[in-house]
């Protein structure tokens, strides 16, 4: 079972639809034993960053989240659940996030002068080749073109401190930024691969079916 | 940082198939009125799906008049088999509204009538379910003085407001995007309101979709190449004719309304209808940036 942590921001069902139409077993859940004894975890989320700090602190789920992925099993972040990853945000106020990767998250709208914010729609990743051969065992882009569509909207990035761990990049009104990462069995994307048609759907299943099962046959 | 290459790195103009919902059927009208029955709206969701929709729109267009129950299974049933955006409009007042909504699968929600009442509506939605997730739709009707008003209820509903001034007045509230539908165009096929879409898209700076008119390529074509700073465009009777064409199927859905112009196999004369494929090949052919589907 991959769990879907229900921290009450966002929408939690769409990456539930989107694993039931891959046949992979998942639950929304805030349960931390079911969490911890899940195959997998996704952590997605819309919303805003202060307030999920808050949910997640009071639902006392950052700890389980540390240890989970310190478990070594597939841990996915969406979006929201990408940005709570990193150090802190300057979203509204400063504020700390969970900082297992770190970096910043910062507004678009310091880079991105001349084209509309929130970033919306479709945009092309391009794939760093040297990430998931050097920091990671599982390659969630297997079969995904260097210059795919995936679905974005953000009004916020993430600037990682490490650049090694930058999986993929997109650009946006000139300005480069990350797209998604890769570290070990972490990865975390800024695009929504639930809503990414068939090439999202294929990133989901990449992740969790081959990236599970190397890891348990000690690949 | 990367290399980037030579293919183009930006973002994709999108294109929006506009489902007009009637109970449990697919409907289209002209100025938002007059609906005709088209057929099940899933089976069409499905087939734009498949041919690189880039969202879908399904508007309740009898929201006040009808139970929610109908839409909300429809809803649930679109998002197990389609992953892309999918927002839905009509009848949403309150926040519960929209916990359903997205409950039941939605990505998005767009708002006109409640908007306009109560605005506060627009500030708390966007602080709770984050600005992205919620959609102003403006219903823009052109006055004999030359302004834009502001419509709700399908066009039907005078507000006073100006559409300039309201659109602005909805970023400030924390709408993450703007539909701009040209009542005036709507369902004509005579192209879409250059004017109207020109003052919108000066006074905000979020996402503008823009909806209402469309009846050839050529319109397409001439709205991203004159306004490139619009998002998207909304479309709904060239695709739906080409469907229609394609698969009329007179079984298997209530015959609940007008299907009179359904069995009659007649299209609207000014509506050239094709399908999203040819739509997003021909405006590639014309350098206009879109996702194109395809299989590897």
């Amino acid at each position: 079972m991959i769990a879907i942590i229900d921290y009450h921001m966002g929408n939690l069902f769409s990456v539930k639809n989107a694993l039931e139409y891959l046949g992979i077993d998942s639950e929304i859940t805030s349960d931390v034993a079911k969490i911890m004894t899940a195959k997998g975890a996704v952590l997605p989320g819309v919303g805003a960053f202060a307030e999920a700090i808050k949910h997640l602190k009071s639902l006392d789920l950052i700890q389980p989240i540390r240890y989970f992925i310190d478990s070594g099993k597939p841990f996915m972040g969406i979006c929201l659940g990408f940005h709570l990853l990193f150090t802190e945000s300057e979203e509204f106020e400063v504020a700390r996030g969970m900082d297992i990767l770190q970096g910043k998250v910062e507004s678009f709208s310091k880079h991105v002068k001349s084209k509309r914010i929130p970033h919306v729609g479709w945009n092309r990743i391009l794939k760093n080749n040297n990430v998931s051969k050097e920091t990671s065992f599982i390659d969630p882009f297997k079969n995904i073109n260097d210059d795919e569509y995936m679905y974005f909207v953000h009004s916020f990035c993430v600037n990682p401190d490490n650049e090694d761990i930058i999986a993929t990049e997109t650009e946006y009104d000139s300005f480069t930024f990350c797209s998604s990462v890769l570290k070990g069995n972490v990865f975390a994307s800024q695009f929504h691969p639930e809503k990414s048609g068939e090439k999202g759907l294929k990133i989901l299943k990449n992740f969790f079916t081959t990236g599970g099962l190397k890891k348990e046959n000690g690949v | 940082m990367l290399v980037v290459g030579i293919i183009e790195m930006s973002l994709a103009y999108r294109i929006i198939p506009r489902l007009d919902i009637k109970g449990p059927n697919l409907v289209k009208g002209v100025h938002l009125e007059g609906l005709r029955v088209l057929g099940k709206p899933e089976d069409f969701a499905k087939y734009y799906y498949e041919q690189g929709a880039d969202e879908l729109f399904y508007q309740d267009v009898v929201a006040s008049l009808y139970g929610r129950n109908s839409l909300h299974e429809l809803i649930s049933k679109t998002a197990k088999v389609i992953f892309i955006p999918l927002t839905i409009g009509g009848g949403i007042r309150t926040i519960d509204d929209i916990k359903n909504a997205l409950r039941s699968g939605a990505d998005k929600v767009s708002i006109n009538t409640s908007a306009i009442e109560n605005p506060d509506l627009i500030k708390n939605a966007s602080k709770v379910f984050g600005k992205s997730t919620i959609v102003v739709a403006i219903e823009a009707i052109k006055q004999p003085d030359g302004h834009y008003l502001a419509f709700t209820d399908n066009g039907r509903n005078y507000t006073g407001r100006e559409v300039t001034k309201w659109a602005k007045n909805a970023e400030e509230l924390g709408a993450g995007e703007i539909v701009l539908t040209s009542v005036d165009r709507e369902g004509t096929g005579l192209g879409f309101d250059a004017e109207l879409i020109k003052k919108v898209i000066e006074v905000v700076s979020i996402p503008v979709v823009v909806h209402g008119g469309a009846g050839k390529l050529e319109h397409l074509t001439q709205i991203f190449n004159n306004r490139a700073e619009i998002s998207g465009v909304s479309i709904a009777s060239i695709l739906h004719y080409d469907y229609i064409k394609k698969y009329k199927n007179l079984d298997g859905y209530e015959s609940e309304g007008n299907i009179d112009f359904l069995k009659s196999s007649k299209s609207m004369s000014r509506i050239h209808s094709t399908n999203l494929i040819n739509i997003k090949e021909h405006l590639i052919s014309k350098n206009i940036n879109c996702r194109v589907v395809h299989d590897n």
